[in-house]
């Protein structure tokens, strides 16, 4: 066990001193895997924050009904009954015409539109907050509503963030397939300078193979290494999206402003950073397996 | 210790390089390989470690058949073989010390016991106080010593060395002979492959000759 240990702590030790042995080329290498790792999990970020604006949203969703411009009092009366017996809706708001034009004028830019109106324009409204229901469910409510007498049109909130789920959907799938790809090209940058490690001690690895060295000893060294570079390109990253969020959140802050919101881009969750550190150097270590059981396969004697 | 029975290695393309080889060597003996270049002795020396097999016949070393072991198995046997290669093949990207220190590295010792053993093994060819030399500042001979002292650094029960006084003057081979005749006075079993005559001559042990791939003195009746 003791013996076991020191080996693996030779193995990281041995590694760690050849980074440093070739620290511009190290370097690089560590930067070519931080920046390919960067974009998908930059995207990721991005998305995450979207769907999560998203879900804020569509968790209270609200049914805007407006009534036809010459409603009758009585059809008003009757459709408040009819939606305080909806079980779907948890509360009722009603906006007089009069009230929603002056919500609307303190709108910027609005005040002179309205102006140039001579008549107000609006209908009537009842506003719902409805309980979380399943979007096609809020869906059929709305058509429902739709047929009663006095009933305008309404509208379901509901629609666009179905929509914007399903996009983020999309970019999700996209940001997947980008990260197969990038992490395919991951393993081979590793299994390229593996090799070129592998190459250059050739002789000690002959050496130490006619001398006893079992495959698995020989092997270790070039899996810290590969791993420890991709370890280090999954940290390189992360610094990558969190500067990149820190540049955006100045224009996304500045938007959130006038929607009066203080949204801004969230980094990665602990444990999603901490999963893409593992996942590079899981990659790392791919490489250079492959790469050293390639090249000790090839010279096996027969 | 190692005994070869009817061994033949035939390589792709038809060469013979053995032809029905058989011969023992007993615990504790030490036994020179002789032959021309191209005799046989370098493929016969590969059987034994199991860097090569053979294409038929079966070569024991300390009763285990290294012609049938399987590859994951083959490190283990090497561990108890200190080779000596021919041309030396050490490590001049690091001292003296730490290219005896190599098979250590992948033993079960702590590495106290390894830095030990490894200073033991540097004390016996009298290398003791060039430790931290780069091999490449020593002579022929001493770099010859350094590679016995690798080789041995394991306390492996058999020796065998390839060529061990290829291209050294006769004063540096007598000290190399004397060193390992130091290791079979021990009972370190010992198997040189040389065509220095004046070698064998002088140390006058039993000889295996080789003569176009068949051993023609020194084998087995057989």
């Amino acid at each position: 066990m003791n013996a076991w240990l020191s080996q693996h702590l030779q193995a990281f030790r041995g590694a760690l001193r050849k980074l440093a042995a070739q620290r511009t080329a190290s370097l690089f290498n560590v930067l070519v895997i931080g920046i390919a790792l960067a974009l998908p999990a930059g995207g990721y970020v991005v998305l995450t924050n979207i769907q999560d604006l998203a879900t804020r949203f569509s968790l209270e969703p609200q049914l805007s009904v407006f009534l036809e411009p010459g409603a009758k009092p009585a059809d008003r009366e009757g459709l408040e009954k009819r939606l305080k017996a909806e079980p779907g809706v948890a509360s009722i708001r009603f906006i007089p015409r009069d009230e929603a034009l002056t919500e609307l004028r303190k709108t910027e830019g609005m005040a002179e539109v309205i102006a140039a109106l001579n008549q107000n324009p609006l209908p009537d409204a009842f506003v719902l907050k409805m309980r979380a229901l399943p979007p096609d469910q809020m869906e059929a409510l709305a058509t429902e509503l739709g047929k009663l007498p006095g009933v305008g049109h309404v509208q379901a909130d509901s629609a666009w963030a179905r929509r914007l789920s399903a996009l983020i959907g999309i970019g999700r799938l996209g940001m997947g397939l980008l990260a197969a790809l990038l992490a395919t090209g991951l393993v081979a940058v590793t299994f390229n300078t593996i090799r070129l490690q592998v190459l250059t001690q050739r002789e000690e690895i002959e050496v130490a193979r006619m001398l006893g060295a079992t495959d698995g000893f020989i092997r270790r060294p070039f899996f810290y290494l590969g791993a420890l570079q991709g370890l280090a390109g999954g940290a390189i990253a992360l610094l990558v999206v969190a500067g990149g969020l820190f540049l955006l959140n100045q224009g996304v802050r500045a938007l959130a402003e006038t929607y009066g919101s203080s949204f801004q881009l969230a980094f990665l969750a602990p444990g999603d950073a901490l999963a893409v550190t593992l996942f590079a150097s899981l990659l790392g270590w791919l490489g250079a397996y492959l790469s050293v059981s390639i090249y000790l396969r090839g010279i096996e004697p027969r | 210790m190692i005994k070869f029975s009817n061994v033949s290695k035939r390589y792709p393309g038809g060469n013979e390089a053995l032809r029905q080889v058989s011969f023992e060597v007993g615990p504790g003996e030490l036994v020179f390989l002789t032959g021309r270049s191209g005799a046989g002795k370098s493929t016969l020396f590969k059987l034994i470690p199991a860097i090569e097999r053979p294409t038929s016949g079966s070569v024991l070393v300390s009763g285990q058949n290294v012609s049938a072991l399987k590859p994951a198995a083959v490190p283990f046997l090497r561990r108890n073989l200190g080779l000596v290669f021919q041309g030396q093949k050490l490590l001049y990207d690091r001292s003296v010390f730490d290219n005896v220190m190599l098979p250590l590295a992948f033993s079960d010792f702590s590495p106290r016991e390894a830095a030990k053993r490894a200073r033991a093994a540097l004390d016996k060819v009298g290398l003791l106080e060039r430790e931290r030399a780069n091999p490449i500042q020593l002579s022929g001979g001493e770099q010859q010593r350094v590679a016995i002292a690798r080789a041995v650094a394991n306390r492996p029960a058999i020796l065998i060395a390839d060529e061990p006084t290829a291209n050294l003057d006769s004063d540096s081979a007598a000290a190399i002979l004397s060193i390992f005749a130091s290791f079979q006075q021990v009972g370190v079993t010992v198997l040189i492959a040389t065509h220095d005559l004046a070698l064998i001559e002088r140390a006058g042990r039993r000889v295996l000759r080789l003569e176009g791939g068949t051993l023609v003195e020194g084998g087995d009746a057989a």
